[in-house]
């Protein structure tokens, strides 16, 4: 996987993870294209698509966007199930996930998907594992949490 | 606010988060954010040293503000200070910071790459995975120096955590991508194959996608990895869905790990080993058969799931091409998914059908179903499915459904998207010729062609159709009939005007003998569109006037009026002008025996054999043929002079009888005594070369790369065996080449290997070709490049493959040029002028001053100059005869802004241009390759 972004209806981005080198320039770039031809297609169209030398998964969840670019190798159903991996994981983390969530957490959500994948790639598929580790760093953070709030 | 904050809330950053939600407008939440900034900037540079969580939180916002999209350049300090903190949740918000702003600060590098190696060496699982992931996320090239020796320790050492295993492998993967030649094999490679034995599933998962990765590279040293891989799908496929606990994903056992596996295999040919390809074939045959099941769960995730592995395996099954019943199993089953409500699956169906239509075993199986394709192309809604259809129709094309086929994508055309369309027409226009048997059917098609997307259409197509109308007898009388009736249309497009000019011209005595056709009709129903044409059309059917005299004494009359009208003797254009002259000049003077030896019909084209080519053959005895073409430039004028000659020489030969003929070619006699002197000047020549052979024999005659200059699509090159086309598109400093490889013949080319090499200004990936390309089947190659900075010279394409035993070996330039890269700027006269000022250092200015070598139409020249890339800018030179023009070339170093002026001289056919930018070899190099284009 190249890089994965997700964005709100209105075109927000609201995280945006890259796994391939490119310059600030090109990012913002690549997001503005890409996030106006995915808004752009009718909700019953199919969920892939050729942009440039990529493919192209995405899926909308609520008022999210779940967006990831893949090579030409990849498979797009098996990435589509990333992406569902990846919100049941905000979800049973967040209980319910909704955008404000992810707005107001955005270092959580970080920190989930690496756990999830690293350098574009499925590092931990168990919904238990990922969320095990999860729950252990915040236990950390609790036990010497008496940091002044 | 969300009533959730799991682990450490910052309050301060949730109330700004909160502040700048509530921001009305742009310019209050840039308001908010600077006040921020401040705000930081003043603590982090305070006299009281910060505590860690002020600065984790102030480190967070920074974070936050950033990925809002504004840039950020201070704070890195800060946050690598984090990463030595012995709190957990400081650190991790270091190496978030660190993450996502990497900074190339050598200085910074060194601390953090300090703090990577304590966290790796703390024994502390939790600090480890952090610094892995950091490393994975940054990836770069220090980074790679710095720990790509110790991070294979750490995935090999017996007593590491599986959860540092995983990060450790991923980590390695990605340096691995980022700087392969730092990742040194070693006794660890072994050790890694065996990680697809790991108990720990996830450790499984992680592994195998750096397995895959070093396999693709270096097969030979991983190849043991194919037993391991068999063995462990193996238990996966039959294991019962409960088996793998929470690796089972929506009842299917470990479907991401299935897919890479059966992805790894995917590197390797078939396994030798009886027992262990037996093993897999179970396997496969199994995953087929598990598709067919009725499904467990209702949930779409399931379904994807399963047919994500279903996916994978039949990719397997068609790089293998091995295994017959496989093949046709797969191509059943994606049969089914044709018609399935899921538009994903149709998608995916469409596209997966398209590589077994490649394959003999599966390409009947295939066929079977090209009523429903046919169908997904007029009804379904997406155009990216659509698109599908049609690249599955041209890849199951062949001689027994050729007819259906491209009546479908004919009718297709007529509302298809813009952006398909040129690609549609070349794919019609060479299936047509591709199975023609019919050559009434041929023309037909390519006429419907030019009616339907007549703009989209290159001059090789209509070139071509008018070669293959010449060489055919049995076809002439039916191509005249039908262009007469096409032509009859009231908007007809200019292409056709052309074709039918040119075969009105040599056939329509074919058609005169019905009334309706006769000659006066033929002539005036050409003779409507004249005004309506450009000057190389209008050129034309001035030549087909004149034959048009030849072939009806009865037209003479009206036919030399026409000639005579001022607007003909006395163009503007000095081409048409010069052609009704000499054409009125002829008519008059010339008796009719002499007009016939004149403007006897075409004789047939050579077969299509490039001239260079046989004339290699000859030197070197056929078999080994290897055509080494290296500049564009000699190449043209080698091969655009010998087809020339060619041509000129059979005028000569037609009008060798001496005495009347003599004198009156003797206005000429130059042409054709020396034939290789192209340009206006030659007048027969030029008749006889309108749609001549030069253009697409080999296509290469015609300058191959300077054609391309102020155009981004057509045919490159093409010589009996092999014809490439080509489709570019360039943004900023970046483009794409689309490169369609087409073999002509009807046998197979194998080892086809083709190179690119650039000069080191630009850059450029490209993903590499098969290896087998059928009798009739078309490869496409794209080529991304970049424009680091600006350059002169274009890169080289090398074509290797062997076509019956004998190596063939071609090099072309790309048509990548500078001008390629120019974003066009629209600008004021004053600014203009401006700016023309400022650059006015010698060195910044290139000129040259230089003669016509084609007509010197308006709409010509202004459409070759924005074909260039630039602005044409109006009202701003005071000239009006002038065209200024302006734009920004991108490159990755810099941008270089252009300003180009071409001031015309009709009266002596010569232009002098200007350019002026602010680099010296940009002016000079785009000044050079627009000089040839006029």
């Amino acid at each position: 996987m190249q890089f994965m972004l997700l964005f709100s209806r209105q075109g927000k981005l609201r995280l945006q993870k890259w796994y391939v080198p490119l310059s600030d320039k090109e990012r913002k770039k690549i997001s503005r294209d890409l996030v106006q031809t995915i808004l752009a297609r009718k909700p019953k169209m199919c969920s892939f698509l050729e942009w440039r030398d990529l493919k192209i998964v995405y899926k909308r969840y609520a008022s999210l966007y779940f967006c990831c670019a893949v090579e030409d190798q990849d498979n797009e159903l098996i990435t589509l199930e990333i992406i569902h991996r990846y919100v049941e994981l905000l979800d049973k983390y967040f209980g319910s996930v909704c955008e404000l969530d992810i707005i107001f957490n955005f270092e959580k959500a970080y920190f989930i998907l690496d756990e999830f994948l690293l350098g574009g790639e499925a590092q931990e598929t168990s919904k238990k594992n990922v969320l095990k580790a999860i729950e252990q760093a915040d236990l950390l953070q609790e036990v010497c949490g008496l940091c002044p709030r | 606010m969300p009533a959730v904050s799991k682990g450490d809330g910052m309050r301060g950053l949730a109330v700004f988060i909160s502040d700048i939600r509530n921001c009305k407008s742009k310019e209050a939440e840039i308001k908010r954010i600077n006040k921020e900034l401040a705000n930081i900037r003043s603590k982090f540079k305070g006299d009281k040293a910060l505590d860690g969580y002020s600065k984790k939180k102030y480190v967070c916002k920074l974070l936050f503000i950033f990925l809002l999209g504004h840039d950020i350049d201070f704070g890195h300090m800060e946050a690598v200070n984090l990463l030595s903190s012995n709190k957990y949740t400081e650190k991790q918000i270091g190496y978030l910071f660190i993450s996502v702003l990497v900074n190339s600060n050598s200085e910074l590098i060194r601390l953090i790459n300090n703090a990577i190696k304590n966290d790796l060496s703390s024994r502390n699982p939790t600090f480890m995975c952090l610094a892995l992931h950091c490393i994975a996320n940054v990836g770069s090239r220090e980074m790679a120096e710095a720990f790509a020796g110790e991070i294979p320790r750490i995935l090999v050492a017996g007593d590491t955590m599986d959860s540092v295993k995983q990060s450790a492998a991923l980590c390695l993967l990605r340096l691995y991508k980022a700087s392969p030649d730092l990742v040194l094999m070693g006794e660890w490679t072994s050790r890694v194959v065996h990680l697809l034995n790991d108990q720990h599933m996830g450790v499984v998962t992680a592994a195998i996608s750096l397995i895959t990765c070093l396999s693709s590279k270096n097969p030979d040293e991983f190849k043991t990895c194919v037993s391991l891989a068999v063995s462990r799908l193996s238990r996966i496929v039959s294991s019962a869905s409960t088996d793998l606990q929470d690796y089972t994903y929506y009842f299917v056992p470990a479907p991401w790990l299935s897919c890479k596996l059966l992805r790894l295999l995917q590197c390797y040919p078939p396994p030798e080993d009886g027992a262990v390809k037996g093993r897999l074939v179970e396997c496969l045959e199994t995953i087929l058969n598990k598709a067919q099941e009725p499904p467990k769960s209702k949930k779409v995730q399931h379904s994807n799931a399963k047919n994500a592995i279903l996916f994978e395996a039949i990719s397997l099954i068609i790089h293998y091409d091995s295994e017959p019943n496989l093949l046709v199993r797969a191509c059943n089953q994606l049969g089914q998914f044709l018609q399935h409500r899921e538009t994903n699956l149709r998608y995916l169906a469409l596209e997966s059908m398209c590589t077994l239509a490649s394959s003999e075993f599966s390409h009947e199986a295939v066929k079977t179903h090209i009523e429903t394709v046919i169908n997904a192309l007029k009804t379904e809604r997406d155009v990216s499915v659509r698109q599908r259809a049609a690249d599955l129709l041209y890849a199951m094309c062949d001689r027994s459904n050729a007819k259906q086929i491209v009546a479908e994508m004919l009718s297709y055309l007529e509302t298809a998207d813009y952006s398909i369309r040129e690609e549609m027409v070349l794919k019609v226009a060479i299936l047509a010729e591709k199975y023609a048997v019919d050559y009434s059917w041929y023309v037909d098609t390519i006429l419907n062609l030019i009616r339907i997307a007549g703009d989209y259409v290159s001059e090789e197509v209509w070139y071509r159709v008018i070669q293959i109308v010449i060489n055919r007898d049995d076809v002439q009388g039916y191509a005249a009939k039908t262009v007469f009736e096409a032509l009859q249309a009231p908007a007809c497009h200019e292409n056709m005007v052309k074709v039918g000019g040119y075969i009105l011209g040599e056939f329509g005595n074919l058609i005169a003998g019905d009334p309706r056709s006769s000659p006066l009709v033929q002539f005036n129903l050409l003779h409507s569109k004249f005004h309506l044409c450009s000057v190389p059309t209008r050129a034309l059917l001035l030549s087909a006037y004149i034959k048009f005299i030849n072939l009806f004494p009865e037209t003479k009359a009206t036919i030399q009026e026409v000639l005579r009208s001022d607007s003909q003797i006395r163009n503007s254009d000095v081409e048409l002008q010069q052609r009704a002259v000499e054409y009125l000049k002829l008519s008059s003077i010339a008796s009719t025996d002499v007009l016939a030896t004149v403007l006897e019909e075409m004789p047939p084209f050579p077969e299509r054999e490039s001239s260079i080519l046989a004339k290699l053959k000859k030197k070197k005895g056929p078999g080994a043929v290897s055509v080494e073409l290296e500049d564009g430039k000699e190449r043209g004028e080698l091969n655009g002079g010998g087809d020339r000659g060619g041509d000129a020489a059979i005028a000569a030969s037609n009008a060798s009888t001496p005495s009347p003929s003599a004198d009156l070619l003797g206005l000429r006699s130059t042409a054709p005594a020396s034939g290789a002197t192209p340009s206006a000047g030659s007048l027969l020549v030029d008749v006889f070369s309108e749609a001549g052979p030069s253009a697409t024999s080999a296509g290469v005659n015609d300058d191959g790369f300077l054609r391309f200059v102020c155009k981004n699509n057509g045919v490159l090159f093409e010589n009996q065996l092999l014809q490439i086309g080509i489709k570019s598109e360039y943004r900023q400093n970046l483009g794409r080449m689309y490169l369609f490889y087409g073999n002509k013949t009807s046998v197979q080319f194998v080892s086809f290997n083709t190179t690119v090499s650039c000069p080191g200004e630009l850059f450029r990936s490209t993903k590499t070709v098969e290896p087998l390309v059928e009798g009739g089947a078309q490869v496409q190659q794209v080529i991304n490049i970049e424009c680091l900075t600006d350059f002169i010279d274009a890169p080289l394409l090398n074509i290797k493959f062997r076509y019956g035993g004998a190596l063939q070996n071609i090099s072309l330039k790309l048509p990548v040029t500078i001008n390629k890269f120019f974003q066009p700027t629209e600008m004021a006269a004053a600014d203009f002028f401006q700016r023309w000022k400022q650059l006015s250092q010698p060195q910044q200015e290139a000129q040259k001053i230089f003669k016509a070598s084609h007509g010197m139409d308006t709409e010509v020249l202004k459409a070759k100059l924005l074909g260039l890339g630039t602005a044409l800018l109006e009202n701003v030179d005071p000239n009006p005869e002038n065209y200024v023009c302006a734009g920004v070339i991108q490159t990755k170093a810099q941008q270089v802004g252009c300003l180009l002026r071409l001031e015309p001289n009709a009266q002596a056919q010569m232009y002098r241009l200007t350019l002026r930018s602010s680099k010296d070899t940009v002016s000079q190099r785009v000044c050079d390759l627009l000089a040839e284009q006029f």
